[in-house]
């Protein structure tokens, strides 16, 4: 009996000398990022990305059927426009080839923005009646957007073994590059909907951005077709560095000429990098705010 | 244990009116209880856009490992700005909380539920969102089924769930977290009586397994039952700290807590005795108006029903109706009726253009035979009366203790 209680007072002990302390009040200034937080939360950015990626592919087989379908009818109009009527370059690649190998990360990251860039003010509900690390929300939504991205990608292997053209070695850095997308969205979208929550017209301004972005980056076109003196201002965009790269790990030996230089990916990804340690500073900064404003 | 559970120091938020007015939801619940709050009538409708509004301020109290608490207050009163603060939700504008143990939080019930998805799928999205790991909710889930009483609709989109069903998967759910320190928001008053009743059971449990709670609610049945101290928050401010059964006698005492209707389920617990007890009183806008926005221009119906025990007795009716400051308004008397044995319902129509805008409090007395009162129940009602924006260039507060619509004949002898 006496073994019992002593046992018993010894977890009590225990258990006080576990539990976490929080403390709670104003803070100021430059937030600290507390990414461990985000890692402590990881299970619940599992249940958030599988929540939208399975309301996405609710209705079952025509939900895909449709994720197949769109960039494929994409890809036939820009041929068309692109590589048909206004016979855009692509270094000898067949243009469908050419445009599709770039036009996937570009749907990811487009798709991407657009939802992340919403996505607090979309999960007000969430933000106003539970904690949880704020960068999960449109963290959650970068991430969704990999399964179309995946989809999709499937397809464009196809389309590029029907044009028997056999990615190389240069395809094990594909993930390296992968990666560079997910970090661009992800520190655009830090930004975007941290402002958006602030102010909505951010909603109304992104289509706009994707827009126009979509123009500045080297999708249906080569960066080739720049002066080479000028192919640095491309590289201040990361997407250039994104879709080049893509490019460049898929059709590999059979695409001279066009690849970035080392040093003009470099610029990307420094931008990247920049945007996104920014993006994080910036958010975890207003975050304080979120749940009064949202 | 020697640390406290949750100490709360000198807590204060303030929210700065102006920039809450563009469009948004926790403000607006904010700016909604400063509009409802009687302050508002001290300061006219005037509402400058700089004006800085402080939910809460000076709060201080303790908590010790294992208490349960209870917040009861007005709407408005800051408890639901006080619990955001210690969910770490929303921060605080000055003071300091410190809270040791795992902290879990209820504010609603069912956040993040997706209608699309299934009742399982819901459940462990619903459990990772209240921070219950996925292997919690894999060892709970089928307790979690069992009290949600949904075994046949698992695999059925919530789309597709009633209103009731949706309520009792949320707060089965809900009911399942088990943090060392639980903050809770008024979340007992969803679902059915029944539910309700297997929900408060629930609390209790949770109460006493020794958990640290802190309860919102402004039910004070289960303030005094579930609690053992509770704080009462006035204007943003602790008005009182005590045990539950004193704060809540002062609270109910000041009667500043609308009520919009009372059912006594058991009837061991309602009032009476063994000749009448009450079952249900409420208070009925007609027009379609709602509880929160009845006016000097909506007809209200006061109902009561009650169990009559005796044979066949006699019976009348009196509503007497006080404002806040005790002056008593009226007296209605309903005139005498014959009952058999069993229930009895009963409606008061107070017709539009009668009550002036304030706030009342309802007591109702059965009499027998226009001699003997059976029963007596103060305060068992009490709603507030708003103003409506008039014509004319007199904006005042409308004086007298009633307004009531009357016919005027005036004549020009000129």
């Amino acid at each position: 009996m006496a073994l019992t209680d002593q046992l018993s007072l010894d977890n009590q002990v225990e258990q006080q000398s576990d539990m976490p302390q929080t403390i709670i009040r104003k803070t100021t200034g430059l937030a600290a990022l507390q990414l461990d937080q985000v890692w402590a939360f990881r299970e619940l950015l599992y249940f958030l990305v599988w929540r939208d990626v399975k309301v996405r592919y609710k209705q079952t087989a025509l939900g895909i059927a449709w994720i197949v379908l769109q960039p494929l009818i994409m890809l036939g109009l820009y041929y068309v426009i692109f590589g048909i009527l206004l016979q855009v370059p692509s270094n000898g690649v067949p243009y469908p080839a050419f445009a599709f190998a770039a036009l996937v990360p570009w749907t990811y990251f487009a798709g991407a923005l657009g939802r992340a860039s919403i996505s607090l003010v979309e999960g007000a509900q969430l933000v106003t009646k539970v904690y949880f690390p704020r960068l999960l929300v449109p963290l959650s939504a970068v991430l969704a957007g990999l399964v179309d991205f995946a989809i999709a990608f499937v397809v464009l292997i196809a389309v590029l073994l029907s044009y028997r053209i056999v990615p190389g070695i240069e395809i094990l850095l594909l993930p390296v590059f992968l990666l560079f997308g997910i970090l661009t969205a992800l520190g655009f979208s830090l930004w975007l909907s941290a402002l958006n929550v602030h102010y909505r017209d951010i909603k109304h301004l992104v289509p706009f951005i994707v827009q126009t972005w979509w123009f500045a980056t080297p999708v249906m076109y080569a960066t080739s077709i720049f002066p080479e003196s000028f192919r640095w201002v491309l590289a201040l965009n990361p997407m250039t560095g994104v879709v080049e790269g893509f490019r460049w790990a898929l059709l590999g030996g059979q695409y001279p000429g066009a690849q970035l230089p080392l040093q003009l990916y470099a610029i990307s990804v420094g931008i990247s990098i920049l945007v996104l340690v920014t993006g994080m500073f910036f958010f975890r900064s207003t975050e304080r705010t979120f749940a009064d404003i949202v | 244990m020697t640390a406290l559970a949750v100490n709360v120091d000198n807590i204060g938020k303030k929210f700065e009116i102006g920039a809450a007015r563009s469009s948004n939801d926790t403000l607006r619940d904010a700016l909604v209880n400063v509009i409802k709050s009687p302050l508002k009538r001290l300061q006219g409708n005037a509402q400058s856009n700089t004006d800085d509004f402080w939910a809460l301020r000076n709060i201080s109290f303790d908590v010790k490992h294992g208490e349960v608490i209870g917040l009861v207050g007005r709407n408005g009163a800051g408890k639901s700005t006080l619990l955001k603060i210690l969910s770490r939700i929303t921060e605080p504008t000055e003071g300091r909380a410190v809270i040791n143990g795992r902290i879990g939080s209820l504010l609603e019930v069912g956040t993040g539920f997706h209608p699309e998805l299934t009742g399982r799928e819901n459940i462990f999205l619903n459990g990772a969102i209240l921070g219950m790991r996925r292997t919690e909710i894999t060892r709970k889930f089928d307790e979690i089924v069992a009290f949600a009483e949904i075994e046949k609709f698992l695999d059925t989109p919530v789309k597709r769930y009633s209103s009731g069903m949706y309520v009792r998967l949320a707060f089965a759910v809900a009911a399942h977290l088990e943090p060392e320190i639980l903050l809770v928001d008024e979340v007992l008053a969803v679902g059915d009586a029944a539910f309700q009743k297997k929900c408060l059971g629930k609390m209790s449990d949770v109460a006493g397994e020794g958990r640290t709670v802190l309860f919102v609610s402004h039910n004070m049945t289960a303030v005094q039952s579930l609690c053992h101290r509770a704080v009462w928050l006035e204007g943003g401010g602790v008005r009182e700290i005590g045990s539950a059964q004193k704060i809540v006698q002062g609270y109910l005492q000041t009667a500043a807590v609308s009520t919009a209707e009372q059912v006594w389920e058991d009837p061991d617990t309602a009032p009476g005795d063994d000749k009448v007890r009450l079952q249900s009183v409420r208070v009925v806008p007609q027009d379609g108006v709602a509880f929160d926005d009845i006016n000097v221009n909506t007809p209200v119906d006061l109902q009561f029903a009650f169990h009559n025990y005796q044979a066949d007795v006699e019976l009348n009716f009196s509503l007497i109706i006080h404002n806040l400051e005790d002056v008593c308004i009226m007296n209605v008397v309903s005139p005498p009726q014959r009952f058999a044995k069993g229930l009895v319902n009963g409606v008061c129509h107070i017709p539009a253009g009668l009550l002036n805008d304030a706030t009342y409090r309802v007591r109702l007395l059965v009499v027998q035979d226009t001699s003997v009162a059976l029963l007596d129940a103060p305060d068992i009602l009490m709603f507030e009366v708003q103003d409506v924006e008039r014509e004319g260039n007199w904006y005042g507060k409308w004086p007298g203790a009633v307004r009531p619509t009357l016919d005027w004949t005036v004549d020009y002898r000129g």
